[in-house]
């Protein structure tokens, strides 16, 4: 192990970590003025050029807020929690490829932090640790409202993680491979979402659930909770839980688009291997539109309705799917599985269509 | 001593406090999150012995699921969240013997075995160990039988957790 490799590595987590950061600034400032477009409104234009001052304006304002902690709060916890959840949220992002080699300075460097043989099991590992910020900071802030928007945010992280974990594996399968390179690879020239298209609908929506994003955001309903887990938090500390909910927001549209949307991927890569990462960040970008735009779209689910939603609705379905992927690839007839697929999903939909009638015919 | 000697010094070390304090600890829930930091000590351990898959499922099942359930069980059941009995019951001092007899059986065992002074052959390079692990978990030349006892197992716990929850409506 040379020192221009460890280097190396410095430098990329550096950049990552920066793009990260940055991109979360600007996110939050694409997603207000997104929404603001969507209901007719202008939002926030006033500092700098179309706003884009803004995140600089909140940033600072949140440093200068001033940091209260709760006295009966468990005070290392509560400092810890914060940190717990960025920390996932960051390093989450290491395993993704941002396309391929490319030579610069002479030296050979693949553009990811690291490239692990079992890259889809760390982002499993990983995004389930990040279920402990939120908890721990809803039980040690000694708040009622706190504490059931952890207890909430939990079980629904546990619930959505088995369908999450579930729609990994026709990608797995389908690339014969844990390694996110691999995946990538193997999506020339199908991307997966074509052949597994029901299995990419499970994916978003489980990572929708697992980022507590509209219209899954029962953990900081406001209406009954005030802030949900967050509620005590103020100043800088309540600016990591922001950056870390928005920061997840950019690396799970980054995994999506890498397990099933082709990753880095597009025309021309091949010649050109900077186009990856234009790529991959186009497909970022429409991705994380998409969240905006659900969360414009669609009221909060009711928590009764969320958790049988994940249980019933999801977790079968996504069973269903892994199955008929392996069907298909012993079959060795791909086409098999976007047919059957969109036949489990089409027969999800109506029974959900069905009792959902049923329920209404009722109350009636 | 080598780098790769104090990683592990350091790790086996912050493993066994924390194994202390989980047990000894009042608060249940800081018990709870020291059994993370153990867990999470073993799961370093296993990378250090070239295995990330099973370091990484040793976060994924038992950081990631098992302890979230207790902390989970600890927040929904209790309001007092410090254990107020005695930490000790009347059988420790026979507790503690077998514990000593173990651990003198352990160290007079592996007293004579050579293990510790070996430095251990560098594993075959390319070898896909995952796939590897993989088929033996479900060859019957090796551990199918195992793998799906343990499966039907998991499975009668499962219906027999839901057998004692469900109330009649």
């Amino acid at each position: 192990m040379d020192s221009a490799l460890i280097l190396e590595w410095v430098i990329k987590s550096a950049i990552l970590i920066f793009v990260l950061l940055t991109g979360f600034a600007y996110l939050t400032l694409f997603e207000r003025r997104a929404l603001a477009r969507i209901q007719v409104r202008i939002g926030p234009n006033r500092a700098g050029p179309f706003g884009l001052l803004q995140p600089v304006a909140d940033g600072l304002k949140l440093i200068f807020k001033e940091e209260l902690t709760p006295a009966e709060a468990d005070k290392v916890l509560f400092t810890l929690a914060p940190v717990v959840t960025v920390v996932p949220a960051l390093i989450l992002a290491a395993v993704i490829p941002w396309g391929r080699d490319v030579t610069l300075f002479g030296r050979q460097v693949s553009l990811s932090v690291a490239d692990l043989n079992v890259g889809v099991l760390y982002i499993m590992a990983v995004s389930s640790i990040a279920v402990y910020g939120i908890v721990l900071a809803g039980w040690s802030s000694n708040n009622k409202y706190a504490l059931l928007g952890g207890l909430r945010s939990s079980a629904q992280m546990i619930s959505y993680e088995l369908a999450l974990g579930l729609a990994f594996v026709p990608a797995i399968l389908l690339a014969d491979s844990m390694r996110m390179v691999d995946i990538v690879e193997a999506q020339h020239p199908w991307w997966f979402v074509v052949i597994q298209p029901v299995g990419t609908a499970i994916f978003l929506i489980a990572t929708l659930a697992e980022v507590n994003r509209a219209p899954f955001d029962m953990p900081e309903a406001e209406q009954e909770l005030t802030a949900g887990y967050h509620t005590e938090y103020s100043g800088m500390k309540f600016a990591l839980f922001f950056m870390a909910e928005y920061a997840k927001m950019i690396v799970i549209s980054s995994i999506a688009a890498t397990l099933f949307f082709g990753g880095y991927l597009g025309p021309g890569v091949d010649r050109y291997p900077w186009l990856g990462p234009l790529y991959l960040f186009i497909k970022i970008v429409i991705l994380l539109f998409g969240m905006i735009w659900l969360r414009a779209t669609f009221p909060r689910i009711r928590y009764d309705r969320l958790m049988a939603f994940g249980w019933k609705v999801l977790l079968p379905l996504a069973l269903a799917v892994t199955f008929i992927t392996a069907l298909g690839i012993v079959l060795e007839m791909l086409w098999l599985i976007p047919v059957l697929s969109l036949a489990a999903g089409l027969f999800t939909v109506a029974m959900v269509h069905r009792a959902l009638r049923r329920k209404a015919y009722a109350r009636a | 001593m080598t780098p790769l000697q104090l990683v592990f010094l350091l790790t086996a070390a912050l493993t066994l406090v924390a194994a202390f304090r989980v047990v000894t600890t009042r608060n249940l829930v800081h018990a709870a999150l020291w059994l993370v930091v153990t867990l999470f000590g073993v799961a370093v351990l296993f990378v250090l012995l070239n295995a990330p898959f099973l370091a990484v499922v040793q976060v994924v099942v038992y950081i990631g699921a098992i302890a979230v359930l207790f902390i989970f069980a600890i927040m929904l059941t209790r309001r007092e969240m410090r254990d107020q009995g005695a930490q000790l019951n009347k059988g420790w001092w026979a507790a503690a013997l077998v514990s000593l007899l173990t651990f003198g059986g352990l160290f007079w065992l592996t007293r004579s075995w050579d293990g510790f002074t070996r430095t251990a052959a560098p594993l075959p390079t390319g070898q896909d160990t995952l796939s590897a692990l993989g088929k033996a978990l479900v060859s019957p030349d090796a551990f199918v039988l195992p793998f799906e006892i343990a499966s039907v197992l998991l499975l009668a716990a499962l219906v027999g957790a839901v057998y004692v929850a469900y109330r009649e409506k």
